[in-house]
């Protein structure tokens, strides 16, 4: 071995207690670390996988300026050819054309302000989980029957279920009455109270009869095979559209969602920041008294003939161990957590009142993944050594002779 | 104790032989101190912000339904109360503010579009105090009583609708028949509110004209209570349960609004876990100073001994001595928090993030708050936890065998 990195080893080693509480530090703030952004990062995986998968999809085509207005007469003319073309132009089956209206729904006893979704069953049981969510009856079979399917919470407050029939009315495109009477074929449960309450499902053809729609819709739904391809199946999609027409992408879709992940993640990489500081002080204030006690020692082998520089170096060398060894241990136990927890899955008190607001589950599996494991290890090992420069720096200032004084 | 003044004076000396490592160690303390504090007070802020929103648009401190009504909030289950009634049981019972309300699903009509909103009847004058609209910046005007023939609508929703101040729209919602329930109404104002939400969501007429397009003479669906502190609403929801049988419901606000309710819950958990784990990230380093501190100078400490200074007595200054340095620490770090937040409590605008924010039910700005609990709290976990972390070292220098102390190189 290496005459310098066995004196390393060996100084470190001196003070064993002292060594380990500031390898201590790197393990406790590494371990926290790891399994704090795992977690974190899973959570944002399945918010906006859960988000995403309800209606956004990846990306919408629509009129310009329905995203914001949502208005009747803002809409994609001829959607279902649209809708098929692209899946031909794209070769993915999980394009799905939509028509939404506002309309107000009436049972025997009750009647609610719901939004209507006209939808394509073929193809929407590829882009929303809705049509996998029904409890009760089944999906649409049909898409010009006048059928319609509803939330569980909408149910029960309009006191219906399958097999009854609503009324519906509303206005259609060119501003005129619209009325219909649809029967209830399923009843979904999505789990989030603002679906289940105010959201309706009818085939498309049907919901462009009551609504006067002339074969046309609001949007055409994609979903990419995965986020990552999301991009490159924009563009595709942007290249084919025909004139007046826009592609949002699921964060100008779901500005919300994106920006609660931001502000999210800078609170807690503030947090993360100042365990990082505590750590390197910590460091800091055991390299500066190892090199202060050693100031006597210094001063012979540099009287010896030893460069200030390579002083230094050992000192560098001494952290960079320390520091490794923090590294590899506080990954480790960090990744088992996670794993434990990924497993296990993890939950506390008062999660799933909160979590429902960001369509999450009241338990959460971390997933561990290499980066995510790192991550956090490397900054706390960068800070680790940069604590280290002013202690190793004081060396270059050392007199043999003087340093030889002191005791 | 008679030994205290001497060993203080020992405990601060030795705490400025080393000072380098003695001010690092502080700055450590300080940052840390300083984090506790400031991180809180921003949660703080944010989360006192979304209660007060909440409170202000959704049920009041306590509440009052019909039992039903809360699973089922059609117009059927109303309180089987009317406002006389409620007027001579509430009036004198000291709240520090009241009011009964018509709160109902209901489609609003434009010439161009329709929308699912929630129609409240108010009495704009007992509401005056605790709305989320702030009157003075309504465009056009607020209601002015609850005979008012106008509707206040958001800024975002008479967008939607394409109208504005001085146009017409219609109101549908039912009946207690399940007859539709409609009637035209004159937009009298737009207000603005600090989520696009409530823009959205809430269209305000008085609460007489709602009684009468609902048929409903003169009963509601919701009264409201307001104590003095939203964080203890158990006086006012004594005296409201005081004054009425179990044909009503009563509930607090944290049980009407489980989002906001747990929120609170889990902020205090969030910041005393937040206060122990930036202890323990000091910890190390603090067990650290005192490790080498006793190891400097076990020659002292034989030397004390032997010359018959009680082994409690040693103890006694190592613990002085990190207590000394923790109190120095968190003097600097509680001052430094002060000086950040103070500055800071006039808002800090994060609108860059606001539709996210408006996802966590908080608003685009942010009002950092100082608790004095808060700063006490920190500042006891540290101090307690560290009188923990010192005892071992200390408990170790008392336990030198003189002799062998002394001769130690």
């Amino acid at each position: 071995m290496n005459i310098v990195l066995r004196l390393a080893w060996r100084n470190l080693w001196r003070h064993a207690r002292r060594t380990w509480l500031t390898i201590g530090a790197m393990v406790f703030s590494n371990t926290l670390l790891v399994f704090m952004i795992s977690f974190q990062f899973s959570m944002y995986g399945l918010m906006i996988d859960n988000t995403l998968q309800v209606f956004s999809g990846h990306m919408q085509v629509q009129a310009p300026g329905y995203k914001d207005d949502q208005k009747m007469r803002q809409v994609v003319p001829d959607v279902q050819s649209l809708a098929n073309q692209l899946r031909g132009e794209l070769g993915i089956e999980t394009v799905a054309a939509r028509g939404w209206s506002f309309g107000l729904a009436s049972s025997e006893e009750r009647s609610y302000g719901i939004g209507i979704y006209g939808v394509e069953p073929a193809f929407e049981v590829n882009v929303s989980n809705i049509p996998g969510l029904i409890k009760d009856g089944q999906y649409f079979e049909s898409t010009d029957a006048l059928e319609i399917v509803i939330g569980t919470m909408l149910a029960r407050n309009l006191r219906v279920g399958v097999g009854d029939e609503l009324t519906l009315l509303g206005s259609g495109l060119d501003g005129s009455f619209a009325a219909a009477v649809v029967t209830i074929v399923g009843i979904f449960d999505s789990g989030v109270k603002e679906i289940d309450r105010n959201i309706a499902e009818m085939p498309l053809g049907a919901f462009q009869e009551v609504f006067y729609m002339n074969g046309a819709g609001h949007q055409v739904v994609i979903l990419a095979p995965t986020l990552d391809d999301a991009p490159a199946v924009h563009q595709q999609v942007a290249a084919a559209l025909p004139e007046g027409l826009v592609v949002h992408d699921w964060d100008a879709l779901q500005p919300g969602l994106k920006q609660a992940i931001q502000a999210d993640i800078s609170s807690a990489f503030f947090m993360y920041g100042i365990l990082v500081i505590l750590v390197a002080f910590s460091v800091l204030n055991t390299q500066l008294m190892s090199v202060l006690e050693r100031t006597h020692e210094f001063g012979v082998v540099m009287a010896l003939g030893m460069k200030p520089g390579r002083l230094g170096r050992l000192v560098m060398l001494e952290t960079t161990m320390m520091g490794l060894i923090g590294f590899i241990l506080g990954a480790a136990a960090g990744a088992l957590l996670t794993y434990w927890f990924s497993v296990n899955g993890l939950s506390y008190p008062g999660m799933e009142e909160m979590a429902a607001n960001f369509n999450l589950p009241g338990r959460v599996y971390p997933q561990v993944s290499w980066l995510r494991t790192a991550f956090g290890p490397a900054v706390v090992f960068l800070f680790t050594l940069l604590a280290a420069v002013y202690p190793a720096w004081r060396l270059r200032r050392l007199h043999p002779v003087e340093a030889m004084r002191t005791l | 104790m008679r030994m205290l003044p001497v060993l203080s004076r020992l405990a601060w000396r030795y705490l400025w032989r080393n000072h380098r490592r003695t001010l690092v160690m502080l700055s450590a303390i300080s940052i840390g101190a300083w984090a506790m504090i400031f991180m809180t007070a921003l949660t703080r802020g944010m989360v006192d912000q979304m209660v007060s929103d909440g409170i202000s648009v959704l049920p009041g401190h306590v509440q009052l339904h019909n039992p039903d009504y809360l699973d089922d909030p059609s117009i059927t289950n109303r309180v089987n109360l009317t406002d006389a009634e409620l007027e001579s049981r509430f009036a004198d019972a000291g709240f520090a503010a009241w009011a009964s309300r018509v709160r109902v699903p209901a489609v609003i009509t434009s010439e161009r579009e329709s929308r699912g909103v929630t129609l409240l009847g108010i009495d704009p004058v007992a509401e005056r105090d605790f709305s989320f609209v702030d009157y003075a910046e309504v465009e056009g005007r607020f209601l002015e009583s609850a005979a008012d023939n106008g509707v206040v609508i958001g800024a975002k929703l008479a967008d939607t609708l394409e109208t504005e101040v001085g146009k017409r729209i219609v109101l549908m919602s039912q009946d207690p028949d399940n007859e539709i329930a409609d009637r035209g109404f004159r937009v009298v104002g737009l207000f603005h509110a600090d989520m696009e939400t409530y823009e959205e969501t809430y269209a305000f007429i008085g609460k007489e004209a709602a009684q009468k397009m609902l048929r409903i003479g003169n009963t509601t669906t919701e009264v409201v209570f307001f104590g003095d502190d939203y964080r203890n609403v158990e006086p006012t929801y004594e005296k409201v349960i005081a004054e009425v049988d179990d044909s009503v419901r009563v509930s607090r606000w944290t049980e009407v609004d489980t989002y906001l309710g747990t929120m609170l819950g889990v902020m205090d958990g969030f910041v005393l876990i937040w206060f122990v784990v930036i202890f323990l990230a000091l910890s190390f380093g603090l067990v650290n100073t005192l490790v080498m501190a006793v190891f400097e100078r076990v020659r002292e400490i034989g030397l004390m001994l032997a010359l018959g200074m009680k082994p409690a007595s040693i103890l006694g200054q190592i613990i002085l001595e990190s207590m000394m340095l923790l109190s120095v620490g968190l003097l600097i770090g509680d001052t430094l928090a002060w000086l950040t937040v103070k500055p800071l409590e006039s808002g800090i605008d994060i609108s860059v993030v606001a539709e996210g924010m408006e996802m966590f039910g908080a608003s685009s700005m942010l009002y950092p708050k100082l608790y004095m609990g808060d700063v006490v709290l920190s500042n006891v976990v540290v101090l307690v936890l560290g009188f923990l972390a010192s005892l071992s070292p200390a408990w170790r220098a008392s336990r030198y065998e003189p002799v062998e102390a002394i001769t130690k190189v």
